[in-house]
């Protein structure tokens, strides 16, 4: 029974690798035609409505990508009898959809469909990491994992990785497209991504929308850690980097708020802030000591 | 000396002040802030003593003398070391040194009434206007009024305020932090945390002999241990088959509390402390103590007892060391006990599964001086054997003796041990209260906007408003505003 349930997942788990990856060609055909306009230096204002109808198709490819992944991930949960975040592979795999999540809820609102050649190779890059290296077969929790507070914690913690991670990516593309501009007009395909200002203003509302969430993790992350542990908090690898990023993003919301930075440098700081995010995720895990070493590596 | 440099008159006060000022202002809590992240950093990447004692000890000893520096600006206790405390001290004083003034202000100018309508309203940013219909300032006092404003009435205009919940969530933000400091504070002056390994059967009776290592506030006295005896009655490890890795760990124990006579049966998981008082019992971690008797050359008994090993593995092989110093001449093993034994090829015998299904005992045996009257404190695993000699290797089952020259030793069996946490921390429920106000005072600070919004009626009606930090919304709501008194809704 919890064996199917597993080599379900597996299925769920390659399936939306292949529908991400036509996302991904998707978008990239479209990005490629856009580039390939004709007369590009002669026009002002384009017409992209060719390229309108692959952006679609690349949209619907994402969101059902994100369908059959979230169907695996559950049917990971069922087959171990808990919910999916037991080791490096599980927590993953539920990265990936909280990415390409946050990136679709995202997308219901703000102009970041041209992200979406970003998402779909970042995502791809993560699963396929994930399905090769990190594999372990589905089993039951550590005693340590045993408890609600993993529910909490851990999803509180993921979603705000998605939505740090995709506000970087806002801020990659900030400073591309900037240093793109300060050589002289952009090149026409990217004429059809938003100005730098909206842009500069996506990437901090999405810092400023979870940086609560964030710290109701690390909060939450305390609490789990005095039942499980002893000590609410005790300077282990983990929690110091969830401390360093956390800050990280304070100074980034303050240098905006208070300083007034925005553009290149308020960029550069929440490029830096999510980078100690990553570096928790990929150093703690992986090479890490400490308590939090559940990565099943 | 030809140049002194100049500073504005301020004398010692002055200078105080000066200081104080700078201390205070929010510029420097958010520097000091970013200092203490950074200041976190070399203890995330160097072993910490509170940590991983045993990496530190492998630093010392593959580089001895860049260790002795790093130890010398407190590298391996970075958490505990005067440089990363002088950060947090001052980050405290500073915050309250700047909120607590800033709180006083905010009270007064809640309760102030909004500055008046400025003369040009022309100037503002969103400024509109359009002819008078009439019954407009009614209109306004009354959307103001519905949406929370407050609101200035003066000779034809209307000065509306709102969004003061920012600066107070901002506020509630700060105090919070302030709170959590002082929970933190509070714990390390009042609190205790000891730790102990007790084999199945033992009792734990709770004085501050019976700890193998115990820690308390400056504050906390001796005489404040909770009276309490706990004995460790079962310890039960279920592990998967497929995986080897641990699922559940039970731990019964007899509870017995205030005047002893009343036994309580209890049961302790690894999320699930047991609360005496105000003290908490963690079950931390867990494994063998192999069970020996060692007799002399005319078979009377030197040492008799459980000897806790250390795990080394997942499926823990345990390593230890069982010191009979009341032999003649002294003698002392170093051990491994495999659960379930096998052998590798290379490596000698490993365990393949954690649970004791074929457990083995393997002795090498030394002779000589184990050197505990030295008065140098010696590890309970580990034996310095540089005076010894080795006079036997073997690997024994249950129940089986090896006799060597000069005495024999018999492995008797084993049995489980359990390394409890026992911790008071007075001051956790104040950190947690601080840290809820905090995401609460995050949350109104971060989703609110403080915005202005004028209207003067004459022959033609002028609106303009104006938001804080050029914050953003403040345009729709005018357009809002606007259609309102224009009677389009
Ligand atoms: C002297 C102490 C401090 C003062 C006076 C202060 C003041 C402020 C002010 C005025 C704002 C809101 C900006 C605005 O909307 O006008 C703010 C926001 C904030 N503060 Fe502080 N701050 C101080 C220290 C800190 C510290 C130590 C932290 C972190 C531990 C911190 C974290 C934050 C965060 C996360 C925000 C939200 C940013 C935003 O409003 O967008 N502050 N602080």
């Amino acid at each position: 029974m919890s064996r199917n349930w597993a080599y379900l997942s597996n299925y769920l788990v390659y399936s939306s690798m292949a529908v991400y990856t036509i996302s991904f060609i998707a978008h990239a055909i479209e990005t490629a035609w856009a580039i390939k306009i004709p007369n590009a230096s002669s026009s002002q204002t384009f017409d992209f409505k060719r390229t309108e109808k692959v952006a679609r198709i690349a949209t619907a490819m994402m969101v059902l990508g994100f369908l059959l992944l979230f169907a695996g991930v559950i049917a990971r949960g069922i087959s171990a009898g808990r919910v999916p975040w037991g080791n490096m592979y599980e927590f993953s795999i539920t990265g990936a959809l909280a990415f390409s999540g946050a990136y679709l809820a995202a997308l219901r609102k703000y102009d970041v469909r041209w992200l979406g050649l970003l998402i779909s190779i970042a995502v791809l890059l993560t699963l396929g990491t994930a399905v090769t290296v990190l594999y372990v077969p589905s089993a039951p929790l550590v005693p340590a994992l045993k408890s609600t507070w993993l529910v909490i914690h851990v999803s509180a913690a993921i979603i705000s990785g998605g939505v740090f991670l995709l506000a970087n990516a806002v801020a990659a593309a900030y400073l591309y497209l900037d240093s793109m501009e300060s050589k002289g007009e952009r090149t026409p395909w990217a004429k059809r991504l938003p100005t730098l200002e909206y842009l500069d203003q996506l990437s901090y509302r999405l810092v400023a929308f979870v940086f609560p969430l964030w710290t109701f993790a690390v909060i939450a992350g305390a609490i789990w850690a005095e039942s499980a542990w002893g000590r609410y908090w005790g300077w282990d690898p983990k929690e110091t980097w969830a401390f360093i990023t956390w800050v990280a993003y304070a100074a980034y919301l303050h240098a905006r708020v208070t300083i007034g930075w925005r553009g290149r440098r308020a960029a550069w700081l929440c490029l830096f802030a999510g980078s100690t995010f990553l570096f928790n995720y990929v150093y703690v895990n992986v090479w890490g000591t400490g308590k939090h070493t559940y990565s099943g590596l | 000396m030809s140049q002194e440099i100049q500073l504005p008159e301020l004398g010692s006060v002055g200078l105080l002040r000066y200081g104080w000022r700078q201390l205070t202002s929010m510029r420097t809590a958010l520097i000091l802030l970013m200092l203490l992240g950074i200041a976190s950093v070399p203890g995330s990447l160097i072993p910490q003593r509170t940590q991983n004692p045993i990496a530190v000890g492998a630093y010392f000893k593959d580089s001895p003398e860049l260790s002795k520096w790093m130890d010398r600006f407190f590298l391996f206790d970075v958490y505990g070391s005067p440089w990363f405390s002088a950060i947090y001290i001052l980050l405290f004083i500073s915050l309250i040194g700047c909120v607590l003034p800033r709180t006083i202000e905010h009270f007064h100018a809640m309760r102030a009434l909004p500055p008046p309508t400025p003369k040009n309203l022309n100037r503002m940013e969103n400024y509109s206007k359009w002819d008078a219909t009439g019954g407009e300032l009614v209109t306004a006092r009354s959307w103001f009024k519905a949406n929370r404003f407050r609101i200035l009435e003066q000779e034809g205009t209307i000065s509306a305020e709102k969004g003061f919940m920012r600066e107070t969530g901002n506020l509630f933000f700060h105090l919070a932090l302030i709170l959590i400091l002082l929970g933190i504070s509070f714990s390390s002056l009042f609190g205790m945390r000891g730790e102990a390994i007790l084999n199945v059967g033992e009792r734990f009776v709770n004085t501050p002999t019976s700890y193998d290592s115990l820690t308390y506030g400056k504050l906390f006295k001796d005489g404040k241990l909770a009276n309490f005896i706990v004995t460790v009655d079962n310890f039960d490890a279920k592990y998967n088959v497929l995986t080897n890795a641990p699922e559940d760990y039970t731990l019964n124990i007899t509870l017995q509390q205030g005047d002893l006579s009343i036994r309580e049966k209890r049961v302790i998981k690894v999320n699930s402390p047991l609360t005496i008082g105000s003290t908490r019992i963690y079950l931390q971690a867990n494994g063998y103590s192999p069970v020996v008797t060692v007799r002399d050359s005319e078979g009377s008994i030197a040492l008799q007892g459980p000897i806790p090993f250390l795990p080394q593995d997942g499926n823990l092989r345990s390593i230890g060391a069982i010191k009979a110093p009341d032999a003649n001449p002294q003698v002392g093993f170093l051990g491994s006990f495999v659960p379930t034994y096998a052998r590798s090829n290379g490596n000698g015998a490993i365990s393949v599964f954690p649970q004791a299904l074929d457990p083995r005992l393997l002795l090498s045996v030394w002779s000589g001086d184990l050197g505990l009257d030295s008065g140098i404190p010696q590890s309970f695993y580990r034996i310095d054997t540089s005076s010894m000699q080795q006079i036997g290797l073997k690997s024994l089952k249950p129940g089986e003796v090896f006799e060597y020259s000069g005495g024999s030793i018999t492995f008797e069996g084993y049995l489980k041990w359990v390394n409890l946490s026992f911790v008071d921390d007075p001051g956790k429920n104040y950190a947690l209260l601080g840290a809820i106000v905090a995401i609460l005072g995050l949350l109104a600070s971060l989703f609110t906007r403080r915005r202005r919004i004028w209207i003067r009626c004459g022959s033609e009606i002028e609106v303009a408003g104006l938001a804080k930090n050029a914050a953003p919304g403040l345009e729709q709501e005018l357009h809002k505003l606007i259609r309102v008194l224009k009677g389009e809704i």
